[in-house]
Formats: structure tokens, sequence, C-alpha cells
């Protein structure tokens, strides 16, 4: 069953990718009422992100399908149990990234605008319930002998739920304020500099309240991975100041990579907080799901683990490739020239 | 009828997600081959029309393609929110192709995507080329894995039921990617999305040249699209054939209720209806049109085969193979025979109507013609579209309905796989919201895809002026949000 132990960890490589990833585009979709002032700046932010929202959005399938495989039982829980929260995220999904393709398909002020608001909506609602679902399967939910899940989407609205939200909501909304910052040029880049210092200083208080929440929970929950859990909250905390005062200091590259590493350690918190569970259950702790119990066969997990070890370096490769072919801004002179050229 | 029975909802859902995903997988399939092969035909010649060609069908696929992506997102999860007793029965199994179609397809198909819209500009025109190349690839990986994933469900090998009796457990993934299912269901998923394709071109261009715009352009397309159209359906046709054959071996129940059959029969009794009307229940046929042997060839490939009735399977399946289900489904183990019965008729006979659109497109539009094909053959061949679309969508629904009452062949029926935890109002809301979500996108979709498809590519420079070309990187068209 080691292998089990490796796949919860590959699962939160995952995660983590994906809300590294997803969460800049979620924060750059946050970001249009506060940055996109008129149409060429909304063009400007939706284009930072343009060529990589699919890929990066592709992590969360990926993520899914591997939680799958490797622990069907978690994946039959979780995905039951949070419903109707997965639905709000999937609606959410499906609008911003139709919005991203369709919104310039018409040259109608309204259309616009329409499909501007499904992507703020369509970021914002993700953001904020990623959070809430994984604080909650960190805490524990209500879960009976049979694995089902015997709460409401009520039960995960509890107060550490509801700050994780708060937590991931913010977090990718300054993370993605710093992308923005670091692909734009002009008004929006000036604006999102500024806008990354306000958001940024709330981030650091809910983020530490909410870190050092989980870490105390870990604690008195005798979490055996709690002191490394301890080390990564702290690295998240130091790395999301030094986002901030690198974004002060004008070095918004710093600033966006400080951020996404800030988004690494605080889901690996996440994750070692919750080892060797993988759903605790709030009703009877003999009923908890855990890499033991909730995952799949040895010769199911050797043959997903030939398949990770071989393609994730290859995929990381390319797509880090990709980030390269498209490392340049987003420039004004660039929209207005795309512009121009359609009419 | 019980309006917040989870089953009959979590079902409802499943159909109508996935039928609608459906509506954008064949074309991206086939418009992504197409799409690369005007591209390589623009770097191999450089003649303006190709490029043309490839930016104003690269149009009409991103818009498709975009649907396609946001849609697909729903499958994977609602296994676990719907099936969840499903999901932890067959997650061993089922999961890994699943798994690898993200980490080795889907990552792939995104990333490349993503590089060929904004590439353009950034890339050499060789690299530039590749990647619409290196996604066309991914997704047909992306279509092998799900249909070895889905063969699992209508056969499944590769597997050994756990100690407890409470899971599918893989022993052998070797199995499980070379199901005879999904080796024969490949080619025929992939010809069948590329007649669609074809019928896609072939409506565009009939439209264009109805109006005799873009003359050149449009008629290479369709001349692309009719032969393509008739070389994917000998494809879809022969794979069918061989579909049919692993079918009746391994879920002869399905090839009975393709042709609603109660009785076995032998040889000349083994006949194919093209056409019947029975009772209301569908036990006794009042009337019908009935080619003799065919049943038996298709089923056998000989005239003297002998095919299964329903009758005699439900006394098998009941009394030998499994008993155990016997009482939960009453001893009837065949699904609903008016949807198998028909949509195998349908599927067969719009696909054939395409082909035949493209035989007759074919004759008139050959070069030595001596008169220019009438204006109701323009305004025909622009159902090849539809036509094409609800053939693969049917094809599907056959498929699908034609494995119940199972979930899995055999092990699980699809009652069993509900999630117990989720209440019906739950899944209401969700089949509502899904509904009215992909009701306006439909809308919007269509929309998009008309008006891109109205405007055409942009023409081609008058005969004697200066070509067009771009000369450098900067100043290739590129695609801005």
């Amino acid at each position: 069953m080691d292998l089990a132990y490796l796949w919860f960890f590959i699962v939160g490589v995952l995660f983590v990718g994906y809300f590294v990833l997803d969460g800049f585009d979620f924060g750059v979709g946050m970001s249009l009422p506060f940055l996109g002032k008129n149409d060429v700046s909304r063009r400007q932010i939706i284009n930072t992100i343009g060529p990589v929202w699919d890929l990066n959005e592709t992590w969360v399938i990926v993520a899914g399908a591997c939680l799958f495989a490797a622990f069907p039982e978690w994946y039959a829980t979780l995905f039951s149990g949070f419903y109707l929260a997965l639905l709000l995220i999937l609606l959410s999904l499906i609008l911003r990234g139709v919005s991203f393709e369709y919104r310039h398909q018409r040259d109608s002020v309204r259309w616009k605008r329409n499909f501007d608001r499904m992507i703020v909506i369509g970021s914002a609602v993700p953001a904020f319930l990623w959070g809430v679902a994984f604080a909650n399967i960190v805490q524990g939910v209500p879960i009976d002998a049979s694995h089902e899940f015997t709460g409401s989407l009520l039960t995960l609205l509890n107060p550490y739920g509801l700050l994780g939200g708060l937590t991931t909501l913010l977090l990718f909304f300054t993370h993605g304020v710093y992308f923005v910052a670091l692909k734009t040029d002009g008004q929006v880049h000036t604006d999102a500099r500024k806008l990354a210092v306000r958001s940024g200083v709330l981030t650091v208080v809910v983020a530490a309240v909410f870190l050092g929440w989980t870490i105390m929970s870990a604690w008195t929950g005798g979490a055996p991975l709690v002191g490394l859990a301890i080390v990564c909250a702290l690295l998240a905390a130091v790395l999301l100041i030094a986002s901030v005062v690198a974004n002060l200091r004008d070095r918004e590259g710093w600033a966006f990579g400080f951020g996404a590493f800030t988004v690494v350690f605080a889901v690996l918190t996440l994750w070692l907080s919750l080892f060797p569970n993988v759903m605790p259950s709030s009703t009877d702790p003999t009923f908890n799901l855990t890499i033991e119990n909730a995952s799949s066969t040895d010769y199911t997990l050797t043959i997903m683990s030939w398949a990770a070890l071989i393609f994730l370096p290859l995929v990381l490769l390319y797509q880090g490739w990709t980030y390269w072919v498209f490392r340049k801004r987003v420039t004004r002179g660039r929209i207005e020239k795309a512009a121009a050229e359609v009419h | 009828m019980d309006f917040l029975d989870p089953l009959a909802l979590a079902r409802w859902q499943f159909g109508l997600t996935t039928l609608y995903h459906f509506l954008f997988v064949p074309l991206t399939l086939g418009m992504a081959l197409t799409v690369a092969i005007f591209q390589t035909a623009w770097f191999r010649t450089a003649k303006l029309k190709w490029l043309h060609l490839t930016r104003f069908f690269g149009k009409i696929f991103l818009i498709n393609f975009a649907m396609g992506v946001v849609t697909g997102i729903v499958q994977e999860f609602q296994f676990g929110m719907n099936w969840s007793s499903y999901s932890r029965f067959v997650g061993d199994v089922f999961g890994a192709p699943l798994a690898f179609e993200g980490l080795l397809a889907f990552f792939f198909e995104a990333t490349f995507i993503g590089l060929w819209i904004f590439g353009w500009d950034k890339l050499p025109k060789g690299l530039h080329l590749a990647s619409i190349w290196i996604a066309t690839v991914g997704a047909w990986f992306s279509a092998y894995f799900i249909l070895a994933a889905n063969a699992f469900m209508q056969n499944p090998v590769g597997y050994q039921m756990s100690a407890d009796g409470h899971r599918a457990e893989m022993n052998d993934f070797l199995a499980v990617l070379t199901n005879p299912i999904a080796l024969a269901a490949l080619p025929h998923t992939l010809f069948a999305a590329f007649m669609m394709t074809a019928g896609v071109i072939i409506s565009i261009a009939a439209w264009h040249l109805l109006r005799r715009q873009n003359i050149e352009m449009m008629r290479s397309a369709l001349r692309y699209g009719l032969w393509g159209m008739i070389v994917a359906f000998i494809g879809t046709a022969l794979s069918g054939d061989q579909l049919g054959l692993v079918m009746v071996q391994t879920q002869p129940m399905k090839m009975a209720a393709a042709e609603a059959m109660f009785n076995s029969a032998c040889g000349a009794d083994a006949s194919f209806s093209i056409f019947t009307l029975g009772t209301p229940d569908g036990t006794s046929e009042l009337f019908s049109i009935r080619i003799p042997y065919l049943l038996s060839f298709l089923s056998t490939h000989t005239f003297d085969g002998c095919v299964e009735g329903i009758n005699d399977l439900n006394m098998q399946y009941t009394t030998q193979m499994f008993p155990q289900f016997a009482d939960q489904v009453g001893g009837n183990f065949a699904p609903t025979l008016w949807i198998t019965y028909w949509a195998f008729r349908w599927m067969m006979g719009l696909g054939g109507i395409a082909a035949l659109v493209a035989v007759v497109g074919l004759w008139v539009t050959r070069k030595n013609a001596k008169k220019e094909p009438a204006t109701w053959m323009w305004r025909a061949a622009i159902w090849a579209w539809p036509a094409s679309l609800l053939a693969i969508l049917v094809g599907w629904v056959f498929t699908e309905m034609g494995r119940q009452p199972w979930i899995v062949f055999g092990l699980m029926l699809t009652e069993d796989g509900v999630s117990p935890s989720v209440p019906g109002w739950t899944v209401l809301i969700s089949l509502v919201a899904f509904t009215a979500i992909y009701a306006a996108l439909a809308v919007v979709e269509i929309g998009l895809i008309m008006k891109a498809a109205h405007k055409g590519p942009d023409p081609l420079p008058e005969p004697g002026s200066e070509p067009d070309q771009p000369t450098a990187l900067e100043d290739t068209p590129t695609t801005v949000y």
C-alpha cells in the first residue's frame, strides 16, 4: 500500500498545479471590474491569459481523474457529498470558459458587458468554493459507516470553511493581479500594482488567520505530519509577505513568483494536515476515509505511477515552454492594432 | 412518475449532458484534422487559398472547441456526483483510462490548441503547423481512452472481483486498453466524426456556392468535403460492421434489441427489418418490410447463421448467467426496444443519406460536367450537416440505451450505480440548471457558427495583383480576444 501514499502526494501536486495556475486565472477574471476601465483595458487583461486559461483549467480535469483512479472511495464520497458546491463550480467554469472565447466575437457593447460579468462571476465563485471545499475536507464532514456524506450544502458553510473560501478568494485575486501587472503596460499595469498593495495586505491578514487555525486544529487533532505542516504554513506566510514587498518595490515578476509559491505552500499545509486521512469523518473517527482504505489496488497504482512519472515532467516541460512563447507583455498598442484590423 | 426519483433524474442528466457534450466532440475530432490538412497544404504550396481556408475553418473549429472543453468537465465530475456507487465499484479499473486521458492526451490537446490559436505570429511556421497536428492527435488519443473506459461498461475485461465482492479490481490493464469493443469503437467513432465534419464542410460550401460567393475556395472545400464524406462513410460502415460482430459476441441482447427480435432465428428467417409497426407494447408486429438473411450476415458474416432472440436470451440470463439480478429486473434484461430499434435504423439511414449526398455531389461537380448543379441540389446539400450530426447522436443513444439495464454489463445494474446520499431535489436542481444553461449556450453557439460560416473566408486577391503573402512573422494575422 506504499504506492497509495505516493499517490496522496501526486494528487496533492496536481491540485497544487491547478490552484497555482487556474488560481491566477481566477484572479485575472475577478480583476476586470477593478482594472478594466475601458474595452481596450479589459481586452488587455483577458488576453494575458488567452493562450493559457484552457491548459490551466485542464489541471483540474487531470487532478479529478487521478483522484478517481487512485482513490475511488474518496472521489465518490467527495463528489456526491459536495454535490451542490461542485455544481456551482461547474456552472461557473462553463460560463467563464465560454465567455473568454465568445466575448470578442461580436462588436456589441451589451454582448461584451454580459460576457464580462460572467467572467467575473465565473472566476469568483470557484475561487471561493474551492477554498470552502478543501477547508471542509481537512476539517472533516459528517460521513457514515458506509462512507456516505450525511450533511448538506449548509454543512460546508461553517466558519472555518467560509474562512478557507475567503482565503483562496483573496489569495487568487492578489495572485492574479500580480500576473496582470506582470503582463500588461500602461494604465492597467500601474493600476494593478496599486491594487495589489491593498489586496495583498488584506490577503496576508486573512491567510494568516486561516493557516493559523489550520495548524491549531492539526496540532490538537494529533496530525502526524503537523511539524511539516507548520513549516509549510510559515513558508507560505513569509512568501506572501515577500510578494507584497516585491510588488511595492516594482518587481512584479518576483511578486508573481512569490505569490505562486505562496499557493504551493498553502495547499501543502492543508495536505500535510490531512495526512494520513483523505476525508475525516466528523461523525466518528472510525468512519474516516484514509489513504489506506480509500485507495485503488497496488496493480492500478503501479501502472498509474509509471504514467505520472513519465508524463508529468513532460507536461511541465511543454507547458513551461508555452509560457515562454507567450512571455511578452500584452501591450495597449497591440490591442488597438488588433481592434483596427477588424474594422 | 415520481418527479423526484434520483435515478430517473440522474439518468436524464447523464443523457442530456453527454449528448450535448457530444454535439461538439465529433466536430473537434474531424475539424482539427481538416484544419491541419489545409494548413499543411498552405505550408507546402504557399497558396493563399489554403491559408484563408485554414483560418476560416479554424474559426469555426474554435467556437466549437470552447463548448467541447467546458461541457467535458461536467462529464468527469458527474460520475462522482450522481453515480457514486458506480464510481466506488469500478474506480479501480475505470479511473485509470480517464487519468491516462488527462496525462497523455488532454494536456497535449489543451496546450497545443492554445499555442496554435495565439502562436501565428510567435512560432516559426513549421512549429505552428506542428501544434495543430499535435492537438489533433491528442484529441484522438483522448477519444481512445474514453472509448476504452466506455468499453469496460459494455464488455468488462481485465478485472477480477475483490475478495469482499464490493468492487472490480483491475488485473490486466492491457486487456482493458485492447478491449475488442474499444478497438472496434475507436475507428467507428473517428470515421463517424469525419463524416460529420465533412457534412459541416459540405453544408457551408454549398451555402456559399448557392450564392456564388468565394467560388474558388469553396469549390476546393466542397471537393474535400465530398471525398472526405465518402472515405469516412466506407470507414464507418466497415468498422461498424466489425463492431456489430463483437457486439453479438459480447452483448447479444443489444443486437436482439437493435432488431426488436423476440425469437431466435437462423438463415433467411434472420431477416433485417427496414421498417416495422408493432403493437404499443412492442411484443408483436403488425407490419414490416424485411430483407431476408441480412441480420444473419450482419451478426455472423454468414447467410446461415443463427441470431438469438430476446426471449431465449432472457431465459439464459435469468437461469444461467445472471440469476442474482433476475428478480431485480423482473426477468427482463432487454433495453427499451423502441429506442434501440429506431436509433439503430436512424443511425444507419441518416449515415447512408449523407453518403448518398456525397456521391451525387461528386458526380454533379466533376471537372468535365456539362452544366452547373441545379439550385435545389445546393439546397439539399446543406442538409448534410444535420443529417450526419443526427446519425452520430442516435448512434450513441443506441450504444448506451442498448446497454441497459446494466451500467456495467453483467456486473452492476444502472439502478444500483446511483448516489445513495444525493436526494432527488438536488439532482433536479442540477438537471434544470444544466438544461437552462446548455439551451442558452446552444443559441449563442449556433448563432456564432452561422455568423462565421456566412461571413466566409477572407476574399482572395484579384488575379494579376500582387499576392498578399505575409513575409515576416510579425505580419502574420493572429488571434486576439
